[in-house]
């Protein structure tokens, strides 16, 4: 049963091969004429201002937040749609409270604007 | 095939650990989220090979798509990102005090459930009335509106309330933030506007 999942470790160590691969190689082959103008983060740029790594807004951590909210709610339904046909009425109704449950969320969200980028 | 089998499961447990160490021992909290990931993709595939592949599919989409994202972001809010100047457990007696007591503190409570596990056990079995062993997406997706149909509503109002307790959390400072500053532009308008009504009326 395993072996069907052989296709994907293959493709995981080709992966894995070009990355180093080329890593690899142009450390080994690339020239390295460094100069200040080619060492400066951007060449015949601005000078930088500040740490690269700075803080970012909270909207960005929401958007993520929900994004795990709905995937989650998503792999719910995943088991159910294969088998939606054989569980007819009562499946539904099972499956359709708790789509219920989660959409008064989505509807808290939506009113709250928390979907709006500003 | 049992071999090879055996061959894989040691290169994902050595990924595993690896990649789990490499989250304590790098000074940049970003690396260390970037290794996790790794971590993730390593228990991902332990469960391919329990043939549990519905989870092992979860662990990629929820744990290395979803939460690796939100850990990312959650350091991007931080100010202290890349730990220099942070003074580190580095050498010394100290160090070798604190990896004892911890390999105790392990082996109190790995040794006792190795002791004590029966390692063959046979697959579990669903509650009274269940056809057959649960397992595969399809038992789990029967099960979710049959036999455990209450767990799986409060999974629902459970993911309800995270949503509704991320927006609050995030937007309540900010929606008050931003009804001042509408009250006091409305204030700064009126002023301009009787202002410049002033000289018209002259």
């Amino acid at each position: 049963m395993l072996g069907a999942y052989l296709p994907i470790l293959v493709m995981f160590l080709i992966a894995v091969f070009i990355a180093a691969f080329v890593i690899i190689v142009s450390s080994l082959l690339g020239p390295r004429r460094s100069t200040v103008r080619k060492l400066a983060p951007y060449e015949s740029g601005m000078e930088p201002i500040g740490p690269a790594i700075r803080r970012i807004p909270v909207k960005f951590y929401v958007v993520a937040m929900l994004f795990i909210v709905f995937d989650i709610e998503v792999v719910f339904f995943y088991p159910y749609a294969l088998v939606f046909r054989d569980l007819a009425g009562p499946g539904l109704v099972a499956m359709g409270v708790f789509f219920l449950v989660l959409v008064v969320g989505f509807v808290y969200e939506w009113k709250k604007g928390a979907l709006k980028w500003e | 095939m049992t071999l090879v089998i055996q061959l894989i499961f040691g290169l994902v447990a050595a990924l595993i650990i690896g990649a789990a160490m490499m989250v304590v021992l790098v000074r940049n909290v970003i690396h260390a989220a970037l290794w996790l990931i790794a971590c993730f993709f390593g228990v991902g595939a332990l469960y391919l090979l329990l043939q549990a592949e519905f989870l092992a599919v979860v662990q990629v989409l929820i744990y290395v798509g979803a939460i690796s994202i939100l850990i990312l972001f959650a350091i991007m809010l931080t100010r202290q990102v890349t730990g220099e100047g942070v003074r580190q457990l580095v050498g010394g007696w100290r160090l070798w005090l604190t990896v004892a007591i911890s390999a105790l503190l392990f082996a109190v409570v790995i040794v006792p459930t190795v002791a004590s596990q029966q390692w063959n056990v046979p697959p579990p079995l669903g509650p009274e009335g269940a056809p057959e062993p649960l397992a595969g997406p399809a038992e789990l997706g029967r099960g979710f509106v049959s036999e455990f149909l209450l767990q799986f509503e409060v999974a629902g109002v459970l993911l309800t309330v995270a949503l509704i307790g991320a927006i609050v959390v995030a937007y309540e400072e900010r929606a008050r933030r931003r009804r001042v500053l509408t009250l006091a532009e409305e204030h700064e308008l009126r002023k301009r506007a009787a202002a410049s009504d002033q000289p018209a009326g002259d």
